[in-house]
């Protein structure tokens, strides 16, 4: 009762292959179709794009001194306030009015996001890098966890005001004799707020890399033979990345405002330097006649971070292999 | 007899005194508001206005200025002079004499005992008194009798009213800090938190750098005072939520010195709930100008010494041109308002003391840089920026980190652009700017820029003492770890001679001359320019009455008389 | 987990004492002076005798050595007779006389002793910095949760929008414009601070509940952004995985597959968070203290560091340094907790 057995199976039509219909995808470009779709993060690289662009680009089209004083022509109001109120203080020359001291809004809100913009990306930039590498060294080799984190108990216990006092006597003359006084605080500022901001970001990283490494892929990549290096590459940061991207996301906020708070202790940029952490902290004790004062920087800080914030969600989804393509 | 007839008067004053304020504590409660919290309550230990005046609601001088800058008697009969035999005739004793009757707030007599302590208090070597100036030529003091005081001073002295006049130098009760002499003033946390005094109010509960809550004298020297039977004395944020606080929500009753922009000030008056007052003293916003050079390549210990000269600041045209490029009643417009007049003196209070230069209310940008051609000083490659014997003008301006300051810098900085100088601003936070640490280098003493902006006063109406601060030998340097007054390096002989022949003379109107033209001195001759004559601007709620702001004083000198203004 | 609790322990001695060296001397680096508020009337002979009857130009280890024996030997001399002595707790014990009138650790604004004023700023902190951090959790992970479970609804959106503004608009800015529309329009609440206020009934509890709450909502409304963040993307990374698919196969429910499985393994980076702001609440909120004169201790760290009060500081930044290395421990435990394959030993 044995059936013959067939010596050569004939292959189901069904499950034949037809050989491949399109060409093979490479990995990133499913990544980019995926964030192609996130609509969030389209927006959010847009808008992050045209103010990147604006405050590059927008001092050499808007053409007025952001620091030039006109004294008579001070207390300007913007140009919409016209519209409710025809006694408003306004003219076209200055379509954001002036400031107290008669300096223009529009070419402060320009020249000063390219301030803000530059120590905001750098100082979160430069804070997640180490954060992220502390928390992945700690968390992965179990030798340096003890000392990496006693260090960053120490990190956060350090009193912010002496460090800077300290920085700035220390590293004020040097830096500004090679960068300038402008290009020498940018690099103390960025400096000071990517070594105090650093700590959290580690903890959190350590945190997940402690549970993820002993997940079962890990296992599974290191019985195979895949070197630290790549476990940690290719295995855990991707898994880590979206409390990254949220530390991003707070921390590029964090690093605007802590500029202005800096400036206030006479560590930040000369005190004519327009920021927008500094012109939001200038015009809170004028806001009630002139509310424009804080609400442009305010809303061109909050722009940005929620673009950066939401840049991020998409860039996560796209990231996310198992989101992606559904 | 005459503690007799003094009782009888007090009787008549209560008798008299208008129904509103007849009796002690009638009106409730008062709160004042400090943005700079009180720390202690015994002036000695800590000489911040903030802790002066606090205390000085709680103990009291002999006597002490009124706000047109008068001496009025407060625990005594009357002030000595030399006219009234209280002062000898060789300037050398002052004799004060107590009013009789005057108890502490526990009850106990108020003696010259007391007096005599505080002295011996505030000398103390190991102490670390801060009023300790106030004592400087005092070489006893005698107590014949309870009500007599005898201070005896090394030579003539033409001003003796420095001991026990003022805030600055209150009586402190002897049985309270008898223990508490020399190094073990630190152990006596009590007395210096909840001084006994025989001022109008008397310590329920003090909080540290928060709040003080004090309750009405019962052995208050007159029964009908004080109006209010409790304060509440609170400190800390910042001057425009004190201000907000009293003049638009009326939570508080006072709120002391609001250093705000005038549009500021105005916006919270339009709230209704209370006023702003304003009062001048001697107090100057003035640019203080290097006389030596600070540059960063010269080696740490020659910066900004008189080693080595600056390389164009004292040049007459270049001061010159810089004083009159300053549009002066703009700056007071900006930044102060009501609150400031035109400073064009070293001295700019009493009026009497004050010099005055031509151009001082106009601003000649013109005429500066025609100074400046005419000396010589061209922009010869064309940048934009003239240059002094090859030395581009560019400086650097620094001050403390203050909001109306960064709009001076602004604005000032605008101006010499447009007489060719050019300025880096540098704002450093007035802990490190004032404070006199010799490793740093932003302290105002080390003066590591070209020039720079604060404010300076002096106590009482005297300003020889203060004159002395362009003496050459007053100059910060290295070997006196960088502590001095004469902080521009300001140095000319006949200065200094001139300011000699001040300390020898007694008579007032020849003083005042001499006065004037030290004061001129130092402004004609480049090491300051005067800027702005500030004031002290408070504000108090509208039904709060009897407050009379005293620039010379406390301005809580008289909190005694402040009442409610009933609203029928 | 116990032995690696005790170790940890015992290694945070030399860990806390190592910290105190470095910040001393970060203090003694820094420039500052503890004159520079007396005003300039005052000549410079004077405060240099002030500062020396502080103690300040002694060596700076000679100066460390004294604060530490004032910390670690006489404060707890000072707190046990105060708790054998007049506390409610242990007053039954017999009464003890450990500390007699060795100086404290004194500070130089006040000169009177550092952990009398810390102790008595301690509850309005708690009241208000403390509140704040349990309401601002108590709102964030609900929002977290569903943000996370509703990707991309309004909700979600919308919360969004809400925290990330709330976050980039600084306390600083908040706290006045609460002010403006609070209590200088509408009047309701105080726009100052009373730490004198005694709560002992309902109408006193109302007023407490009034003067905190512009203070509380600022701060929440920070706790809250963070927090909630931080919830979401990790339960994001979550909903995903394989055993929500095999949860939900075996027929749980919504609730426990979200509330039970995702919600536990999501909850590591959101425990480091809370636990490193935990010991900040003891920092206080040194902006939001001193737009509403709160007068906590974040008041107090900044008024003794713009007064260069060395000995306030320094016992401060340990205090807080102690409290920093406690919850980093409590986060390190409770990792173990949560998931109970990450190993220490």
């Amino acid at each position: 009762m044995t059936e013959p057995v067939q010596s050569t199976p004939v292959p189901i039509e069904a499950l034949a292959d037809k050989g491949p219909l399109e060409p093979p995808r490479s990995q990133w470009k499913d990544v980019w179709d995926q964030f192609r779709k996130h609509k969030g993060a389209m927006f959010g690289g847009g808008f992050l794009l045209f103010i990147t662009l604006a405050v590059l680009l927008g001092p050499w089209i808007w053409q007025v001194d952001p620091q030039k004083l006109d004294i008579r022509g001070k207390d300007m109001r913007p140009i919409w306030t016209a519209l409710w109120d025809s006694n408003a203080k306004v003219g076209w020359h200055r379509p954001f009015g002036t400031d107290q001291l008669g300096r223009d809004q529009l070419a402060q809100i320009l020249s000063g996001g390219r301030a803000s913009m530059a120590v905001g990306w750098a100082a979160m930039i430069l804070s997640l890098l180490i954060g992220t590498m502390v928390g992945v060294l700690a968390g992965f080799t179990r030798k340096l966890d003890g000392p990496l984190m006693r260090l960053t108990d120490l990190f956060l216990s350090l009193p912010i005001l002496p460090l800077l006092l300290v920085a700035v006597t220390l590293f004020r003359q040097p830096l500004r004799e090679a960068f300038g006084p402008e290009g020498g605080m940018f690099f103390l500022i960025v400096g000071i707020i990517a070594i105090t901001s650093w700590m959290p970001t580690a903890r959190i990283v350590r945190g997940d890399i402690l549970a993820l490494k002993e997940r079962e892929f890990i296992l599974a990549a290191r019985s195979i033979g895949t070197t630290p290096f790549r476990i940690v590459q290719r295995h855990l940061l991707p898994n880590v990345l979206s409390p990254i991207m949220v530390s991003a996301t707070l921390g590029l906020a964090t690093a605007i405002i802590t500029e202005s708070a800096l400036s206030f202790l006479g560590v930040g940029f000369p005190s004519d330097f327009p920021t927008w952490g500094k012109m939001l902290a200038d015009a809170v004790q004028r806001m009630e006649q002139f509310p424009e004062r804080v609400i442009l920087p305010g809303i061109a800080i909050s722009l940005t971070v929620l673009s950066v914030n939401y840049l991020g969600d998409g860039l996560r989804d796209a990231l996310d292999p198992r989101i992606r393509g559904r | 007899m005459k503690l007799k007839s003094l009782l009888m008067g007090a009787v008549a004053a209560t008798a008299f005194a208008p129904a509103a304020f007849a009796e002690r504590g009638a009106d409730g409660e008062v709160k004042i508001i400090y943005w700079q919290a009180p720390s202690i309550l015994n002036p000695f230990l800590s000489g911040g206005t903030k802790d002066v005046e606090s205390a000085s609601m709680i103990i009291e001088p002999l006597a002490r200025y009124n706000e047109k800058g008068e001496l009025v008697p407060w625990l005594v009969e009357e002030v000595p002079t030399v006219a009234n035999g209280g002062v000898s005739e060789d300037l050398t004793s002052i004799t004060w004499k107590i009013t009789p009757g005057l108890t502490w707030s526990d009850g106990t007599p108020f003696t010259s005992a007391d007096v005599a302590f505080t002295h011996e208090y505030c000398t103390h070597p190991e102490g670390g008194c801060a009023q300790v100036t106030k004592f400087e030529g005092v070489t006893s003091v005698e107590t014949p009798d309870d009500l007599t005081v005898v201070v005896n001073f090394d030579g003539p002295t033409p001003n003796p009213y420095g001991p026990f006049v003022g805030g600055e130098s209150p009586i402190l009760q002897a049985a309270q800090f008898a223990d508490c002499l020399g190094a073990a003033a630190s152990t006596c946390t009590e007395a210096n938190f909840n001084p006994i005094g025989t001022g109008p109010f008397v310590v329920n509960e003090f909080k540290p750098n928060d709040v003080i809550t004090m309750s009405a004298n019962p052995n208050y020297r007159d029964p009908a005072k004080p109006a209010f039977a409790s304060v509440t004395f609170k400190g800390g944020g910042d001057a425009r939520a004190a201000g907000r606080a009293v003049m638009e929500t009326g939570e508080f009753d006072y709120a002391w010195n609001l250093q705000l922009a005038p549009d500021v000030i105005a916006q919270m008056e339009a709230g209704g709930k209370g006023v702003a007052v304003a009062g001048f003293g001697p107090l100057l916003e003035r640019i203080m100008v290097n006389q030596t050079n600070p540059s960063p390549d010269l080696p740490e210990g020659e910066r900004s010494t008189a080693m080595h000269p600056h390389p164009f600041l004292k040049e007459p045209a270049v001061y010159k041109a810089m004083s009159m490029a300053i549009d002066r009643p703009l700056l007071v417009e900006v930044g102060y308002g009501q609150a400031g007049k035109v400073g064009c003196s070293w001295v700019p209070a009493p009026e009497a003391f004050a010099s005055t230069f031509d151009g001082c209310e106009t601003q000649d940008l013109d005429g500066a840089n025609a100074l400046l051609d005419e000396a010589g000083f061209m922009d010869t490659d064309g940048d934009g920026i003239r240059e002094v014997n090859g030395v581009p003008m560019s400086i650097v301006y620094q001050t403390s980190t203050n909001a109306v300051r960064q709009d001076f810098q602004a604005l000032i900085k605008e101006w010499w652009a447009q007489i060719g100088i050019e300025t880096e601003l540098r704002n450093i936070d007035a802990s490190v700017f004032f404070g006199g640490d010799a490793g740093s280098p932003d302290t105002f003493q080390k003066f590591y820029a070209d020039v720079q902006m604060y404010a300076n006063t002096f106590n009482g109406t005297d300003p020889q003492a203060y004159l002395g601060n362009g003496l050459c030998d007053k100059a910060p340097r290295p070997d006196t770890q960088w502590q001095g007054e004469n902080i521009s390096r300001f140095c000319m002989e006949e200065f200094d001679a001139l300011h000699a022949e001040l300390s020898g003379t007694a008579d007032m109107s020849e003083r005042q001359r001499i006065g004037r033209e030290l004061s001129a001195m130092i402004t004609d001759n480049g090491g300051m320019i005067p800027l702005v004559h500030r004031g002290r601007l408070s504000a108090h709620s509208s039904s709060l009455g009897g407050v009379v702001l005293n620039v010379w004083d406390s301005e809580l000198w008289n909190v005694a008389d402040w009442h409610r203004i009933k609203s029928n | 987990m116990l032995t690696f609790a005790i170790r940890r322990l015992v290694l945070a001695i030399p860990t806390l004492l190592f910290i105190s060296f470095v910040i001393f001397m970060l203090l003694q680096l820094a420039p500052g002076d503890p004159m520079a508020q007396v005003p300039l009337t005052v000549p410079p002979e004077v405060k240099e005798k002030m500062r020396q009857a502080l103690g300040v130009g002694e060596p700076a280890l000679v100066q460390y050595w004294k604060w530490l024996v004032q910390v670690f030997w006489l404060e707890p001399k000072v707190f046990i007779d105060y708790l054998t002595n007049s506390s409610t707790l242990l007053g039954w014990l017999p009464d003890t006389n450990l500390y007699n009138d060795e100086l404290r650790v004194i500070s130089w604004q006040t000169r009177s002793p550092v952990m009398d004023i810390v102790i008595q700023r301690i509850p309005q902190t708690l009241w208000v910095v403390g509140m704040s951090y349990i309401v601002g959790i108590l709102i964030a992970l609900p929002i977290g949760i569903y943000s996370a479970y509703r990707q991309y609804s309004i909700f979600d959106q919308s919360g969004t929008f809400i925290t990330m503004i709330g976050f980039s608009v600084p306390p600083f800015f908040t706290g006045p414009l609460l002010i403006v529309i609070f209590s200088v329009q509408l009047g309701w609440f105080p726009s100052i601070y009373d730490t004198t206020h005694v709560v002992n009934d309902w109408a006193s509890l109302k007023v407490q509940f009034n003067q905190m709450i512009l203070p509380v909502m600022v701060l929440a409304l920070q706790t809250t952004a963070q927090i909630s963040r931080y919830m979401r993307a990790s339960m994001l990374d979550n909903l995903n995985q394989d055993y929500v698919r095999t949860a939900r196969a075996k027929g749980l429910s919504e609730a426990v597959v979200v509330a039970v499985h995702v919600l536990r393994n999501s909850m590591i980076p959101v425990i480091t968070v809370i636990a490193l702001g935990v010991p900040a609440i003891f920092g206080g909120a040194i902006i939001t203290e001193n737009v509403f004169k709160v007068n906590g201790i974040g008041q107090l760290l900044i008024t003794a560091l713009f007064a260069n009060d060395l000995p306030m500081v320094m016992t401060l930044t340990f205090i807080f340094a102690v409290l920093i290395v406690v919850f980093n421990l409590i986060a390190d435990i409770l990792y173990g907790l949560l998931d109970p394959r990450i190993r220490y030993d």
